[in-house]
């Protein structure tokens, strides 16, 4: 809900500086943890999330197991500190449906059939909140699948657009999607051209929504960019 | 393991139907089920309705209590919507706390709502920082034969549409009738074998790889949109659908929602 009086773009700019198709900063490292087998970390402007992949491994209970593949878990998990009011610990309904669409996201690329009977888990922790956690979350999470080894036919990326002040701009911060009129999260399969995850709320027309799902898919394009960057430039040291 | 073959052997027949230019019911591609709706059944509610889609069977109910608002929007009522995917709808519902389908399809009716803005929060304001109107919309999922989220998402809209506000049993004066300012419609497609199948029973919905809901509102605006399951689409195809979606609403709208 906006509040009165607030305004969100001067000037053509917004109040951060960015112009209207331009991310946050993003920074990615890759195999930041040493237990998990295989991890990221990933900063989107001032959000901070760790994601870390364990598996394949076997499958409890056994009755869950499923014969022909593996089955993929994801659990996002908001830190208590990591907004601006505390958190209460623990899955809310918010972090359910969070968890089941960037499953969903990730499951395309996951080739599960290598794997009968186990499980594959990722889990995303967000340290710091600044709106667009779930797709910073799926960027990292991503990452950490191939950082573990785990096969994939590709990388997964993960943007969000929305609506303020009445124009469609790319990645909104936490005061631009707390006064703005719309959100739209999705994820993408870059090389293939495909959309695994999409959701919005609030209001658009629908040359908005054309219009903000072409931005999106193009930051798609750039965070692919960076992720296989990253991939890279770990894999170069060793 | 007995359901997981006969899972199998029902995706294939469905696939192939929709491959030979068919559906299992013998609907076209973007027809729905027959629609009915029933609204004031519930009198102990403050407005009701029960839909059923084809087969699908859902019953809604909306409740207004008073409560507290939320401390960063002290002068804006409350709305609550939960889904209960009972036992006796389908034998793969089991008892026990929400799982993520049920929070899913509350949380995906709740957006088509509160993003189309129907009801005006500010109205439901009695003193700022104290006490508003809690709007609760209960879900009640009778029996699962696919597509519950248009059905849902209609049988809450058509219940907000019938509801009155309880201002007598809790002694206070003031307009009766919730203003309901915009009539979001859901409307849920699933993609198979490269076909967009409007309103999908649930063979269809286990047969597809994704799926998408478009809500849009009497202006033919988006208010919330949801893709499913584990597949992809691509870019045409959402676009497409959007356009289906913005029509049938239309048309599920002057139907039952004038």
């Amino acid at each position: 809900m906006k509040e009165e009086g607030v305004e969100l773009i001067r000037e053509g700019k917004r109040l951060d500086g960015r112009g209207f198709d331009e991310l946050r900063p993003i920074k990615i490292e890759v195999g930041v943890l040493k237990r998990a087998d295989g991890s990221c970390y990933f900063e989107l402007g001032d959000n901070k999330v760790i994601a870390a992949v364990y598996g394949p491994r076997e499958m409890h209970p056994r009755h869950a197991q499923d014969a022909k593949m593996a089955v993929l878990k994801y659990r996002y998990n908001m830190a208590p500190f990591s907004v601006e009011d505390r958190k209460r610990p623990g899955p809310d309904r918010r972090s359910v449906e969070i968890s089941k669409i960037s499953r969903e996201a990730l499951e395309p690329v996951i080739l599960k059939e290598y794997y009968p009977k186990t499980e594959i888990d990722v889990y995303v922790e967000i340290l710091q909140s600044d709106a667009g956690t779930r797709t910073a979350g799926i960027n990292a999470a991503s990452v950490a699948l191939a950082d573990a080894g785990i096969p994939m036919r590709d990388l997964v990326s993960s943007v969000a657009v929305g609506k303020i002040d009445g124009e469609v701009v790319l990645d909104l911060n936490a005061v631009e999607d707390n006064n703005g009129e719309a959100d739209m999260p999705i994820a993408m399969i870059v090389r293939r051209n495909i959309i695994t995850a999409l959701q919005m709320d609030g209001r658009m027309t629908r040359e908005e929504f054309e219009k903000g799902l072409k931005l999106a898919m193009n930051a798609c394009r750039q965070i692919y960019e960076l992720q296989r960057t990253a991939l890279i430039e770990r894999y170069s040291e060793l | 393991m007995g359901l997981e073959i006969m899972d199998d052997v029902k995706k294939d027949y469905v696939y192939n139907l929709v491959r030979g230019g068919k559906r299992e019911d013998g609907r076209g591609f973007l027809d729905y089920r027959e629609i009915k709706l029933e609204r004031g059944l519930i009198k102990k509610s403050e407005g009701s309705a029960r839909v059923k889609i084809g087969n699908t069977e859902v019953m809604v109910g909306v409740k207004l209590e008073l409560g507290e608002p939320f401390p960063d929007t002290p002068d804006k009522g409350v709305i609550i919507t939960n889904a209960e995917l009972v036992p006796l709808a389908s034998p793969e519902f089991e008892p026990g706390p929400p799982n993520e389908d049920s929070v899913q399809l509350a949380r995906v009716v709740d957006r088509g709502i509160r993003g189309s803005e129907a009801i005006d929060l500010s109205k439901l304001c009695i003193e700022e920082g104290e006490k508003v109107w809690i709007v609760f919309i209960d879900i009640h999922v009778l029996d699962n034969d696919g597509n519950l989220v248009d059905a849902a998402t209609l049988g809450a809209v058509a219940s907000l549409l019938d509801a009155h506000i309880p201002n007598e049993r809790y002694g206070l004066d003031g307009e009766d009738r919730l203003d309901v300012r915009d009539r979001p419609v859901a409307v849920t497609m699933v993609e198979i074998g490269g076909e967009i199948l409007v309103d999908p029973n649930y063979n269809e919905e286990n047969a597809a790889a994704s799926g998408l809901t478009v809500i849009t509102n009497d202006d033919g605006t988006i208010s919330g949109m949801q893709k499913y399951r584990s597949g992809s689409l691509e870019e045409d195809k959402i676009l497409e659908m959007v356009e289906i979606g913005i029509e049938k609403a239309g048309e599920i709208r002057r139907e039952f929602l004038e």
